[in-house]
């Protein structure tokens, strides 16, 4: 038994840590599109911010998507409630708050990437020091996973903090997905022109799952193989699968522990069969498209669903 | 003002050093400044990765701040330390007495002792509190009392914190730190332990637990939140003792009784160590607009299903109105003398102490009777002739809200700087635990003004801390 606000500002904060890192990881995406075209396209930075989730509040300072200012929006302005700088600063507010809940080891390590990410995105990033402060903000974040995961003890605490974790991934992965869900269509696809492998490269990129790829399945980039592997492959640690995977093992520790069942453990578990025993070829004939938005609408109920059945407020 | 060369606790004479010291000096003396330096690097390293952090009020750009730490041990020998702990001993009990005296009977007026007014116009004391008797008759569960040292014997006390004090994190923390740059120290000198300071925390609170608490007690710490200066020493205690932080917001009143809210409903408290003024504890009794505390939780504790620690309305016993009849007070409920001796003090209320005061300003401290924190006080040595001017008009329009006195000169303690020790002013604050049984953990906070010269050792105002030994000897 935890306090409700214990548990809510658990959940947060490794939603917000798990967020930093993704908001690193797009731009990261996004500068290597820009890289490997002849002049830097605003479509591709106008859809980093897509799958950012934050087209609105970009929309409201800036009226043209260029690399400087999308850079800057999403890792260091303090008015986007998800820039890198935001997300780090209310993940370590968060855990401040929780901070019987964790031990030195997790406490210190989140304390310390909050000092070292304020201090490197409080101004404006040159070019040639973006590559330096995306590593810095992945390494940070692996520290505070590396003492969280060494440390803590597995009760409802870890339970909760992982749920905030593997929510945010699946929602960000599966928004990733949706915004470049045409470059994997077949109808529209041209397998082999360099242009659709780029695209799908920066899908895998902003994922982290690049260089895994080939390890699963051949080298050659295919449309439907990174479907698959983003969406049903549960031995990769963003896809949607796995999240749900470990969702639903979490919210049936806490069921355990507590002794009653809720309704967040039954809407998992629906999702998670949604995930199973179906092909990709599947997804895609029904519509990936509405696939993805149903999927991250499941996931945003099953948001409010844990919040309700644990008091978070 | 006077030069007076003040007492200095570690140097004795030209090359001397206080027997309290010899060991520690003996280690110094082995020991090279550029790794001395290091470890004072290290040393605030450590506190910034911990979080060891202060909030400041009112300067957002800078919302947490460390308190300075500085690594040249406060030494006090067995004796002294034996001696200032019979005092204090003496002077909580002498506080829980008069709390109970001044909520029930007034024994102490009725005798004279101290005017009725000075309780009856008292914002401090609450009326709520009339007739009731907390758990254990415990008023002040946890007091920290700050002394200064003018000589070698002679001890003063500056001010009773029967509130709400805070710093003993500080004083757990310090010691760690010390443990963990110089653990060789420890094996040289015989220190005493403070470390089971959360633990007795603990037990003292479950000692006052309400008489229906059937078992185990359920204990929390109340805090006003993250945002509050002293956040770090709520979830400090709260994480040591193993017992939840709660907010207002976590609390409600539920079929008679204070519980939080979990992830598994709502669980009854039984005991709450409150981090929250008198003020904002109850909306519905004391401050309407405050949520920070807990609606209606007055009626519980009057009708003995919560132990509040401390007790609503001590207050009353740490006002510096009050603090000028302590003597009085402590003689009346011990039957004997104060062993510590309180500042002298003028009562600006009475004539002829007003008179002296108006004449002796530039000599004297003067203070606001409710005032904390340095705020309406005039330092009359480091005062300009036209502050004292404005200030004697103020003291003659409202000469109750005034006590006024002396000048100390506080003893030193040497800090570590670039060019070697160099020594400031320090005060210290032992922490008290009073229930069953009165403990009291050897040593305390030492504050130090890091400033050369200066005597204001608040955090808030360029004052640093250390760590504070008492021998084993």
């Amino acid at each position: 038994m935890i306090l409700g606000r214990t548990a809510n500002g658990l959940y947060w904060m490794h939603r917000y840590i798990e967020r930093a890192e993704n908001m690193a990881r797009l731009v990261d995406a996004g500068m290597r599109m820009a890289l490997t075209k002849a002049a830097g396209s605003p479509d591709e930075w106008s859809s980093v911010v897509l799958s950012a989730g934050a087209t609105g509040t970009y929309e409201a300072v800036h009226k043209d998507y260029t690399a400087a200012n999308v850079i800057h929006f999403l890792l260091c302005n303090t008015n986007n409630p998800s820039s890198v700088l935001s997300s780090i600063t209310a993940a370590r507010f968060n855990a401040r708050m929780v901070r019987t809940a964790l031990t030195r080891e997790t406490w210190e390590a989140v304390n310390e990437a909050w000092m070292n990410l304020t201090r490197a995105l409080c101004v404006t990033i040159p070019d040639n020091e973006l590559p330096r402060i995306l590593d810095l903000i992945k390494r940070e974040t692996a520290l505070i996973r590396g003492a969280f995961h060494g440390t803590m003890l597995r009760n409802e605490i870890f339970n909760f903090s992982n749920l905030g974790t593997f929510i945010e991934r699946a929602d960000n992965t599966a928004r990733i997905l949706d915004v470049k869900y045409y470059v994997l269509l077949p109808s529209i696809s041209y397998v082999g022109s360099a242009m659709d492998n780029s695209q799908w490269e920066s899908i895998l990129r902003s994922v982290s799952a690049h260089r895994s790829y080939r390890w699963v399945y051949e080298a050659e980039y295919k449309p439907t193989n990174i479907a698959d592997y983003l969406i049903l492959n549960d031995r990769m640690p963003r896809s949607l699968a796995f999240c749900y995977h470990n969702i639903t093992v979490n919210l049936g520790y806490l069921e355990h522990d507590y002794g009653v069942s809720s309704n967040a453990y039954s809407l998992s578990s629906e999702t998670k069969s949604s995930l199973t025993g179906k092909t990709i070829r599947q997804i895609i004939d029904t519509g990936l498209h509405e696939f993805l938005s149903g999927f991250i609408d499941q996931n945003n109920r099953l948001g409010s669903a844990i919040a309700e059945a644990y008091n978070f407020d | 003002m006077s030069k007076t060369i003040a007492f200095d606790e570690m140097m004795s004479g030209p090359g001397g050093v206080r027997d309290a010291y010899a060991g520690y000096s003996n280690w110094l003396n082995t020991q090279e400044n550029k790794r001395l330096l290091q470890k004072a690097t290290d040393a605030e390293n450590v506190f910034r990765r911990t979080g060891i952090t202060f909030g400041v009020y009112g300067d957002e750009q800078a919302d947490e701040r460390l308190i300075p730490f500085d690594i040249v041990p406060r030494v006090i020998s067995g004796s002294e330390w034996r001696r200032l702990a019979q005092g204090i001993e003496q002077r909580v009990v002498a506080i829980n007495a008069f709390l109970d005296d001044i909520y029930h009977r007034q024994e102490i007026i009725k005798a004279g002792r101290i005017p009725v007014e000075l309780i009856s116009q008292n914002d401090a004391f609450l009326p709520e509190m009339i007739g009731f008797r907390p758990p254990a008759g415990v008023y002040t569960h946890i007091i920290g009392i700050d002394i200064v040292r003018t000589s070698e014997n002679e001890f003063f006390v500056l001010e009773d914190n029967a509130r709400t004090p805070s710093g003993v994190s500080y004083m757990l923390e310090n010691r760690e730190t010390m443990l963990q740059l110089f653990p060789e120290l420890f094996h040289q000198i015989k220190v005493r332990s403070v470390e089971d300071y959360p633990k007795l925390l603990r037990n003292s609170l479950e000692a006052v637990k309400p008489a229906g608490c059937k078992g185990k007690p359920t204990i929390a710490v109340l805090t006003p939140g993250s945002y509050n200066s002293a956040y770090f020493e709520h979830a400090f205690l709260a994480d040591q003792m193993g017992v939840e932080l709660v907010e207002g917001s976590d609390l409600k009143v539920m079929d008679g009784k204070i519980v939080m809210r979990t992830t598994q409903g709502y669980q009854t408290i039984d005991v709450l160590y409150r981090r929250v003024d008198d003020d904002y504890l109850d909306p519905l009794t004391f401050n309407p607009k405050s949520r920070l505390g807990v609606a209606g939780i007055m009626d519980i504790y009057r009708a003995g299903n919560v132990t509040i620690a401390n007790a609503p309305g001590t207050g009353i016993a740490d006002d510096k109105a009050i603090y000028s009849y302590m003597p009085e007070i402590v003689e009346f409920y011990t039957g004997r003398q104060s062993i510590l001796q309180n500042v002298p003090t003028w009562r600006c209320s009475e004539p002829d102490s007003l008179k002296y005061v108006l004449e002796h300003l530039a000599e004297l401290v003067v203070k606001e009777v409710h005032g904390s924190g340095g705020y309406g006080m005039l330092v009359g040595p480091a005062s300009t002739k036209a502050e004292r001017e404005t200030f004697a008009a103020k003291l003659k329009a409202r000469p109750k809200n005034y006590i006024a006195q002396p000048t100390l000169a506080l003893s030193t303690v040497p800090i570590f700087t670039e060019k070697g020790l160099a020594p400031r002013h320090v005060d210290l604050r032992p922490f008290v635990l009073v229930s069953d049984q009165i403990r009291i953990t050897p040593g305390g906070l030492t504050r130090v003004a890091l400033k050369e010269g200066s005597l204001v050792v608040n955090s808030s105002q360029g004052g640093g801390t250390k760590d504070t030994w008492v021998l084993d000897d």
